[in-house]
This record gives structure tokens, C-alpha cells and sequence, in this order.
């Protein structure tokens, strides 16, 4: 059985793990959808955003997409909810919400 | 025509992995296995088999360089004993979860300390919960035939994971008995080609192996892993019958000797067997009904059919080759003890530890089990239920 990894996800059943684990493919982790585990979840508000970029390069998970110098809202396929983004945000335009997926 | 031959257990192995001439063989020398590689390099040497030997620095390289040619998608194996498997450890659960058909001939020793190089099932009970197939052989002929049968075994699609070949040090490795070996197209016609699915060298195919699982697959990832387990229960007892549609020779989980009627049983493993079966067959001529169950596969465990196999017995001895240090069994008692009271069966059961480190077992120790187990029939006085044989003490 090869791999979709796309569908592994928390609800996966044992019967659909493949043998050892292994996966085929090269270039999953797109497509493995790491933001399972987040307990607490960023939220964008776009209203407060100056575009100054500080949030992009220390998002550890690069989950925050920037197209045309102007950052997007998150990507929470892969987002942990690790909050330094929001404690970078010189604007408080980053809510960390808790115990929200 | 097969072969008939003398050979010591070990050279028998050899002969065996030459006859399957696998891709890979990473080995380290540790008595009393050394041999093993021994002659089976200089089969390398001398072009009887173009495996590629690796002489590795340790036994972790050499489980290490296993698993990382398995996964490669290479036919693999190495050999080892006591302290060399205990250096293996933490590889040997690698090999398993990762589910790699790797086979280990295994010849057991006891382990440190104190430092002892004899024979004894130290080595291999401190792995049982590893995840590997076990196997064990009574003499120099099952060490090879269940050699044979191992990848067999190992590599089919239910099952896929690594197996130990076991037998005994000193006792069976280095001892020469008759053989009679297959011949060698016919060896390679059953063990076949190795075809995994998927593996690293795969031409046009990303593959990874070993993958972190988080919290939320590490549970999922071990269920999965012990289908496999569950499955060799029906691929051991399907290579034995091809092997024996081939050889003549008949293997299942365990053998039953003179056991259908006995009223005094011992379930036993390992090169003690032979011995054990003379004891047996002098009690029977004195009348007593004595019989033994010699243990084969170890893993997975043949709960059920053991039981039922041991159903009619009146009082039972667990023979455990190692001390588990629970104050109250042996890894095999507790195992056999487990599956009688799940099949709802409560004989008289004591526990023997026996052999370790080559303490001799012979005939009279063995019957000395049975006179106990006859004292405890007729006084329905359990006494001691775990016990050592051949002991000084006073």
C-alpha cells in the first residue's frame, strides 16, 4: 500500500497506517496536515496589520504566507499555535485564541 | 538426493545462509556464534555466495548497517549472542516497528554477569518483547531446517517482521551431529526471491522510513505492528507444511512427546529437549505417565493451542533457562501459567529454573522434576512453585 499522506489525520484507524509507517512520495510535509496538534489558534486581524513582516520569519512552521510584500491570513494546515507571532506583533494585530482549533 | 552430512550446529546455520545466498550480512564476533560468520565469509571468500559481508565495529553497527540495508530493500542477516543481542537493544525494536524481515541466528548464552559464555536463554527471553519472531531449535537439524523456513516466515506480506533463529551454545553450536541437508536449488527454489513493495533503492521512488509518530499515531503504529505478530501464527504453520511436503520433516509451534495421556508434563524449549525425552521414555517404562511439550515459537506465543494441548495434564513443570527475578517465575511460566488461566484450566503448575549459564542437565535432573510433580500428585502438597535445578545450597 503507498501512502496518500494527506490521509493520515488524528482519526486515521491503525488498519490504514501503512507497515513500519513508511511513507512513499518525496515532499509530504505540504501535504501532512501538521496543524492537528494546535490547541491554541492566531487569528489575523487584518484591520491592525501595518505589513511590516516581523511575524513571517519567526514563524517556526512557515505559516505565514506573504505574496506581493503583504502577508495573508494563516495556514493553518500546518499552524502549531505557538504564539510567537503574536508576541512579536508590535500592533496587536495577532490574537492567540485559547483552546481553539 | 539431500545430503547426509556431520555438522556442528553452527556450520549447519552457515550452509544454510549460503544455500539462500542473501544481498547482506553486517556481523561482529561474539562467542559462541563467531563461527558463523566465520565460515560463512570465507563461503563469501571463496565465491560460494556473493552476499556483501560487513565486518562491522560492534554489534549496534551491525544491527544498525542490517536495518539500514533492509530498508535499502536488501535480503539481510547477521549473528550474534548474549552481550553482543544486548548491544543490538535498542535496534532491535528499530528493526521490528520499522518492519523489517531481518533474520538473526542466534545462539544463546548467558548473559553477564557474572561474565559466563555457556548456554543459557538469557540473551534471547531479555528480548522477547522486541517485536521479533523466536524460533528454537533441540538440535543442529531444526537450527538449520527452521533457517530455511526463516525469511519465509519473515518476509511475507502479512507478517513482515525480523526473526531469531535460535539455538544453543556450545550445545548445539559447536557439538557435530548427522544432518541431512537439502540441496541447495532446492533451498533457493522455497526461500525464493526477496520482493519487498517498497524500499529506499526503489528505482523512481521517494521512501521513507522510521517517520516520527507523534502521541497520535505511536499507539495506532503498535496495533499495526501486532497484526503482524498475529499473522505469523497462520504463515509459521503453512511454511512448516510446504517445508515438510519438501523434507519429510514436520514442525509446528511446538512438539507434543508422549504427551497425548501424561498425567506429568514439562513444557521445555531448546537443546534440553533430547535429554528431557529420555527421562520421559525411562519413566514410561517404569509405568509413569510422563510426557513433554518442547516449546518451538516462542513468538508469537501459541496461547490457545498450547493450552489445549496441555488440558488432561494433572501437574505441570514450566522449565525456564533464565531467572526473570520476579521472585515468582520464569518468563516461560508466566507465559504458560497466562494462557492456561485464560483457557480456564487450573493443573498444578510449578516453575523450574534450570541450565544457566551450561549448568549440565541431565537425565536424572530431569527426572528428579517429574518425581516432584509425582510427590506433589500423590500429597497434593504444592510446596515451592519456583524452584532451581541442580542447585548446592543448604
Amino acid at each position: 500500500m503507498n501512502t496518500d499522506i494527506s490521509r493520515l489525520h488524528e482519526a486515521v484507524s491503525w488498519q490504514q497506517l501503512t507497515p513500519g509507517c513508511t511513507i512513499t512520495g518525496s515532499m509530504t510535509s505540504a501535504a501532512f496536515r501538521t496543524g492537528e496538534w494546535r490547541v491554541d489558534t492566531p487569528r489575523f486581524l487584518e484591520e491592525k496589520c501595518k505589513q511590516c513582516l516581523m511575524c513571517v520569519p519567526v514563524c517556526p512552521d512557515s505559516s505565514i504566507p506573504v505574496q506581493d510584500k503583504k502577508r495573508l491570513d494563516f495556514d493553518y494546515d500546518h499552524c502549531k499555535g505557538c504564539g510567537i507571532c503574536a508576541a512579536v506583533c508590535p500592533f496587536g494585530a495577532i490574537e492567540m485564541r485559547k483552546g481553539e482549533k | 538426493m539431500a545430503v547426509r552430512e556431520r555438522l556442528s550446529g553452527n556450520e549447519a546455520v552457515a550452509i544454510a545462509i549460503r544455500q539462500i545466498n542473501p544481498d547482506v550480512m553486517p556481523a561482529f564476533p561474539i562467542t559462541p556464534s563467531t563461527e558463523i560468520p566465520q565460515y560463512f565469509s570465507s563461503y563469501v571468500a571463496d565465491g560460494k555466495a556473493d552476499t556483501i559481508f560487513i565486518p562491522v565495529e560492534s554489534e549496534h553497527s551491525a544491527m544498525s548497517a542490517a536495518i539500514g540495508a533492509s530498508a535499502a530493500g536488501a535480503r539481510t542477516l547477521t549473528a550474534t549472542s548474549s552481550c553482543g543481542m544486548a548491544l543490538m537493544w535498542e535496534l532491535l525494536y528499530v528493526a521490528a516497528s520499522n518492519r523489517l524481515p531481518i533474520a538473526m541466528a542466534l545462539v544463546n548464552r548467558a548473559l553477564s554477569g557474572p561474565i559466563n559464555i555457556n548456554c543459557d536463554h538469557s540473551d534471547v527471553m531479555g528480548a522477547r518483547d522486541a517485536g521479533w519472531l523466536q524460533v528454537f531449535a533441540e538440535n543442529n537439524q531444526e537450527a538449520y531446517d527452521n533457517f530455511v523456513q526463516a525469511y519465509r516466515i519473515a518476509e511475507h506480506k502479512d507478517v513482515r517482521l525480523p526473526i531469531m533463529i535460535c539455538q544453543y551454545g556450545f550445545i548445539t553450536s559447536h557439538a557435530v551431529e548427522n544432518i541431512e541437508l537439502i540441496e541447495d536449488e532446492k533451498v533457493k527454489a522455497f526461500v525464493g526471491e526477496y520482493e519487498p513493495e517498497d524500499y529506499l533503492l526503489k528505482d523512481g521512488e521517494s521512501f521513507h522510513v522510521g517517520p516520527y509518530a507523534v502521541t497520535n499515531y505511536y499507539m495506532e503504529a503498535k496495533r499495526a505492528q501486532a497484526e503482524g505478530m498475529k499473522n505469523a501464527k497462520r504463515v509459521i504453520l503453512e511454511v512448516a507444511k510446504e517445508f515438510e511436503a519438501m523434507t519429510g520433516r514436520s514442525y509446528g509451534f511446538f512438539e507434543e512427546y508422549r504427551l497425548a495421556d501424561a498425567d506429568y508434563a514439562i513444557v521445555i524449549m531448546g537443546s534440553a529437549v533430547g535429554t528431557a525425552k529420555d527421562a520421559v521414555d525411562r519413566l514410561r517404562a517404569q509405568g509413569v505417565k510422563a510426557g513433554l511439550l518442547k516449546l518451538r515459537v516462542f513468538r508469537p506465543f501459541p496461547a490457545e493451542e498450547l493450552a489445549a494441548a496441555l488440558a488432561h495434564v494433572r501437574v505441570l513443570a514450566c522449565m525456564d533457562r533464565t531467572e526473570s527475578f520476579n521472585n515468582e517465575c520464569g518468563p516461560l511460566g508466566a507465559e504458560v501459567k497466562s494462557a492456561l488461566f485464560d483457557a480456564g484450566l487450573a493443573p498444578k503448575v510449578i516453575n523450574y529454573v534450570y541450565g544457566l549459564g551450561g549448568r549440565d542437565v541431565t537425565v536424572e535432573s530431569i527426572t528428579s522434576v517429574y518425581e516432584d510433580l509425582i510427590q506433589i500428585d500423590k500429597t497434593k502438597e504444592m510446596g515451592a512453585k519456583y524452584r532451581y535445578l541442580s542447585l548446592r545450597e543448604e
